[in-house]
């Protein structure tokens, strides 16, 4: 047990060092490393608790795609400059206490929320919670979202394709003056189409049309 | 005093698995400039040790008596810790993979997203490597290899979602055994085919080398790396593709199962049927590696996300009504 604890405050310890680390640090890649240190740490304490899967998908989900992306936007705009440039000129920063409101007001509705949660009885009854062997809580998951709340997950699902397809839409805008390949043509190029031999008369050259 | 006696009972474990892997690392550079070879009618690495054997032995040699150079203008501790992490992440990946009915270090119950996880991790090794470096070549290389491996990831997840269809365990040795009666490469081989070509993908490798590709960025990622840390690099991508051969042999080639259950056959211990699907499928990669052109980007590309994803998601709809139908999906 003293080891479970041992290895529990570790990791707390390093997920909330982390998290700190990724608003402090002044270099922007930093942060984002910083943030897939936090990302790591959470899932091994998911792992702790037994939530085996919920700790794989979020290192996978997270950790292997989400943080990727962030890591190359960030890469590719250069953040780190901007960043320096918005906390020390002075025209930027009269911003800070509108987003500090900003955040006040996201912590107090969370404590709003997380205080009227309301749990099954039998949850808070240590006694009464037995975890059972039998079902994995990869299948007990899978009970939940597919079959318990099938229709939520569905509309949750189809949201989420709105949001790509509306990203999609916004950003997209055709180029006329841009060359695209065409993979077909270029697959099904023959050699006699594709090179002509030519008799070069010497001082004369030769017109290739294209 | 207990409770050191199994922390070194694990970590004999740990070294019983993990020398051999180095070690064939080792062997399987060899074998992968030996099929080169011989694919372009060369020799090939023949002259040290018998066959050329010990080559790779003497190369390593060399790499950890030659200077790490470090850039001045590098971020230094990133530098030091892309290579590491690599390794560390192409090694530890190797814990879950069943060499027998009982012989795996770890069995746990998601073992194969564990696998999955630690793939899609080993990203950041070439990002880190690609960044620190602060130079052009490597930080074009890194950016392609992000971008390749995540595309790629996506169709071999999908992949991984048939074979599961037809377990109904995340478990590495129930996948193995439900291969029982029929290797999961018969009924699913369109999937074998792509998870095939998606891992040659992920790992970087030929015809998908663009990370490295030299004629475009020098030695991509790696350029700036040198004497053991580039070494490092080297070794974390051949464990790689060693730990995507075993998974591949594991989902598709029935793992440790003897193909037929005969007499002469079932005698011979899972661990050795292991070893030679692995090596068939890296003589495979070898092979891909000596005979196909490299791919253009966008080409790469295009096969990865309009290509084997729509492909992978059809054959999961298939898979799933077919067992539906036939009532064959497995209970819980």
């Amino acid at each position: 047990m003293a080891v479970h604890a041992i290895f529990f405050y570790f990791f707390s310890i390093v997920a909330v060092i982390s998290a700190i680390m990724v608003t402090v640090s002044k270099n922007t890649v930093h942060s984002v490393f910083f943030l897939i240190l936090d990302f790591i740490s959470i899932s091994c304490l998911f792992i702790m608790i037994g939530a085996e899967f919920l700790g794989m998908i979020m290192l996978i989900v997270y950790v292997g795609a989400v943080a990727v992306l962030f890591l190359f936007v960030v890469m590719m705009l250069n953040v780190a400059q901007q960043k320096n440039q918005w906390f020390n000129s002075k025209e930027n920063s009269g911003h800070i206490p509108i987003g500090l409101i900003i955040s006040t007001i996201i912590f107090f509705e969370l404590i709003i929320v997380v205080g009227g949660w309301k749990y099954k009885p039998e949850l808070l009854n240590p006694n009464t919670t037995q975890l059972s062997n039998e079902i994995s809580n990869t299948h007990s998951l899978g009970q939940v979202l597919y079959t318990d709340y099938i229709h939520v997950f569905q509309i949750s699902g189809m949201i989420l394709l709105v949001a790509m397809i509306g990203a999609i839409v916004l950003t997209y805008r055709r180029r006329v003056e841009v060359k695209t390949q065409n993979y077909f043509k270029q697959i099904s190029r023959e050699r006699s189409e594709g090179i002509d031999v030519l008799e070069v008369s010497s001082n004369k050259g030769v017109k290739i049309d294209d | 005093m207990e409770y050191i006696n199994l922390v070194f009972d694990e970590v004999y474990k740990i070294l019983f698995l993990l020398v051999p892997v180095l070690v064939s690392v080792a062997m399987i550079v060899w074998l992968d400039r030996r099929v080169w070879a011989f694919v372009q009618k060369r020799q090939g690495p023949n002259v040290v040790g018998p066959f050329g054997l010990l080559q790779t032995l003497a190369d390593a040699l060399k790499y950890i008596f030659k200077e790490i150079i470090i850039p001045a203008s590098s971020n230094k501790i990133i530098f030091i810790l892309a290579p590491i992490i690599t390794m560390t992440l192409a090694l530890i990946a190797w814990a879950v993979i069943p060499f027998g009915e009982d012989q795996v270090l770890a069995n746990i119950n998601v073992g194969i997203l564990y696998i999955f996880a630690v793939s899609s991790l080993g990203v950041y090794g070439i990002i880190m490597g690609g960044w620190a470096s602060n130079s052009k070549y490597p930080f074009l290389g890194s950016i392609r290899s992000a971008a390749q491996m995540v595309s790629y990831e996506v169709s071999i997840g999908i992949i991984i979602i048939n074979v599961l269809l037809c377990v109904g365990s995340l478990n590495l040795s129930d996948i193995v055994l439900a291969q029982k009666n029929i290797w999961f490469i018969i009924p699913l081989f369109p999937m074998f085919v792509i998870f095939f070509i998606s891992s040659l993908a992920e790992t970087n490798r030929p015809p998908f080398d663009l990370p490295e590709a030299e004629a475009e960025l020098v030695a991509g990622y790696q350029t700036e790396y040198s004497g053991m840390m580039y070494a490092m690099f080297w070794l974390g991508e051949y464990a790689n593709i060693l730990l995507m051969c075993a998974l591949g042999s594991i989902l598709f080639l029935g793992g440790w199962l003897s193909p037929v259950d005969l007499y002469p056959f079932n005698l011979i211990p899972g661990a050795i049927w292991l070893i030679l699907k692995i090596l068939l499928l890296f003589f495979l990669f070898a092979l891909v590696k000596a005979v196909v052109p490299r791919y253009r980007y966008d080409q790469l590309m295009r096969l990865g996300w309009k290509i084997f994803l729509p492909l992978s998601l059809t054959y999961v709809v298939l898979t799933a009504s077919y067992l539906f139908y036939f009532n064959l999906l497995p209970s819980i």
